[in-house]
């Protein structure tokens, strides 16, 4: 049973409109249980419609999605996934355990046990000292942690990420890499990841989804061959640039076929 | 007490300090009988039309009356404390039907748009015209036997008051939490009140505590002139036309009431200022603009 599946799925905001958007148009996508991949693509590609999608915050024009065997909607209300955000999103009212605790006081438990996830979580993210601080008193690394440290304390399956450290400098961008990767590995956990940066995506993923715009649908996908236990050496191996070269070149093709102008896509 | 708190309290005594100032200022510049500038007319500057600010706080150390008895500043603060507790209540009733307002016209679109309209329409009958209204209305009303006592209809009109600025800022509130959060309590799948409880209320206090504030002072407001226009006993209002009535023969009289009435307005919005202390106790400091 795959973690996710997109089956056939087409989106279209503002049908019968003037201002009608193709979104996404023939969408099909597997992503088997523990693999990590990348959505990447030049901006208006439907990236980040298709993480809503699988999400459930919006719903498919056609086709379906489903989520851990269940329709995306059930697996929704059974939260069986954790959401990543650019911006932290940390409620500025609550201390930082009390933000990680906020999806397990939506699913009813009792505060001994939340307290001590939340705990288990600090330590997960090498956070643990920060417990009772407030988001505001901590950087913007530190609060995106907190962040995938809330995602993950009810232990979903599946981790969704719309470009979560697209607002950090680049040292701490490699930093947080490098303990995503190193915190999914310890929770097994699916995760799919919405990127424009080809570095990131090569680094992180298993696959790499390239899209284009207009409409929008899957490209190419590329198998990254580069082993499990990635380090910072990675970076410095020449499959990572051969990799790096070959998801380039599909965004150029990409780039071509729709003769777009402003990729918007990173090669930093 | 904190230095910013101390700093506060000093400023505020220099700035009471300089209006006595610029009081005694005008009087000692300004016409005795009154007269014009330029075609504006001026204020008279006599004892009788202008008392001296140090007369003024000296009177209130002397009896109420000829007759003697206690000083009258013990009297006013009776007063003030009767009319405090009106006002009090009223804000309390303003903020419970305020917010009730707001919560269901966040939840319900089209009843914030029928509702909104009547809301700020009838905040534009003056007060003095509702309050023989509410009085003889409520009156008529058969509550099984139950008098409806004067106090509650000052009450009532004091929350009239406070209603409007409370459920607006309430209101605007509740719809400023971002839109990540909200979609992120939908991937909780996390119902409506929930959320309510969890994101909205909380997200919408800065936008309530000041809100309350001005609520505070309308409370205070509705309280003076609804006892005036009811004619309640015991409260500031029924001492200020009083006093005011003894001015040719007692000039100072009047401004121990009106000392008491704004001593009633720095205590309630001096206790909505305690609010917002323990509420945001946690949050980042916003400069105050």
């Amino acid at each position: 049973m795959s973690a996710v599946t997109v089956n056939r799925v087409c989106k279209v905001f503002n049908a019968g409109n003037p201002n009608r958007v193709d979104a996404l148009v023939d969408i099909d996508l597997t992503v088997e249980p523990a693999q990590f991949i990348s959505l990447i693509g030049p901006s208006g590609c439907g990236k980040s419609t298709l993480l809503r999608l699988v999400a459930n915050l919006i719903d498919p024009t056609s086709g379906d999605v489903s989520v851990n065997g269940k329709p995306a909607a059930q697996a929704r209300l059974d939260q069986d996934y954790g959401m990543a955000f650019q911006q932290a999103g940390l409620f500025e009212w609550r201390t930082v355990e009390k933000n990680i605790e906020l999806p397990l006081e939506l699913k009813g438990w009792d505060k001994a046990k939340r307290r001590a996830r939340a705990q288990e979580m600090l330590e997960l993210v090498k956070l643990p000292e920060f417990g009772r601080h407030m988001p505001w008193q901590l950087s913007g690394g530190m609060q995106q942690r907190i962040a995938i440290a809330r995602a993950l304390a009810a232990h979903p399956p599946l981790l969704l990420m719309d470009e979560p450290f697209g607002a950090l400098d680049e040292m701490t961008r490699e930093h947080m890499q490098a303990e995503l990767l190193r915190i999914c590995a310890a929770t097994s956990t699916t995760v799919v990841f919405v990127t424009h940066s080809i570095p990131e995506a090569v680094y992180l993923s298993d696959r790499v989804v390239v899209m284009s715009p207009r409409p929008g649908r899957i490209t190419d996908v590329i198998d990254v061959d580069l082993g499990r236990g990635r380090t910072e050496d990675t970076r410095e191996q020449a499959a990572f640039y051969a990799k790096i070269t070959e998801v380039r070149e599909a965004l150029r093709r990409v780039e071509k076929a729709g003769a777009t102008s402003g990729l918007g896509v990173d090669d930093r | 007490m904190t230095r910013r708190a101390v700093h506060r309290t000093l400023l505020f005594l220099v700035a009471l300090f300089l209006v006595a100032c610029a009081w005694e200022l005008y009087k000692a510049v300004g016409p005795e009988q009154g007269g014009s500038l330029l075609g504006i007319p001026l204020a008279k500057t006599n004892d009788h039309a202008m008392p001296h600010t140090w007369d003024m706080v000296s009177r209130l150390g002397e009896p109420e009356n000829r007759a003697g008895g206690q000083a009258i500043w013990r009297s006013v603060l009776g007063y003030a404390w009767y009319s405090f507790r009106l006002a009090a209540f009223g804000l309390g009733l303003g903020a419970v039907f305020g917010i009730a307002a707001a919560v269901v016209m966040a939840r319900f679109r089209f009843v914030e748009r029928g509702l909104l309209p009547w809301i700020v329409m009838s905040q534009t009958v003056p007060l003095i015209a509702l309050a023989p209204q509410l009085v003889s209305w409520s009156g008529k009303l058969d509550l099984f036997g139950w008098d409806w006592p004067q106090w509650l209809s000052v009450c009532v009109l004091a929350a009239f008051l406070a209603f409007f600025p409370i459920s607006i800022g309430t209101l605007r509130g509740l719809s400023a939490a971002p839109p990540a959060a909200t979609e992120l309590m939908q991937s909780y799948a996390a119902g409506w009140w929930r959320t309510l409880l969890k994101l909205r209320f909380p997200a919408a206090v800065p936008s309530m505590v000041p809100a309350l504030k001005l609520g505070a002072t309308l409370s205070v407001v509705g309280v003076v002139v609804s006892e005036i226009s009811i004619g309640v006993k015991g409260g500031i209002g029924r001492a200020v036309i009083s006093y005011s009535q003894a001015a040719t023969g007692d000039p100072t009289k009047v401004y121990a009431a009106v000392f008491g009435a704004a001593l009633m307005g720095l205590v309630l919005y001096g206790l909505i200022v305690l609010i917002d202390l323990a509420l945001m106790r946690n949050r980042p400091q916003e400069v105050e603009g």
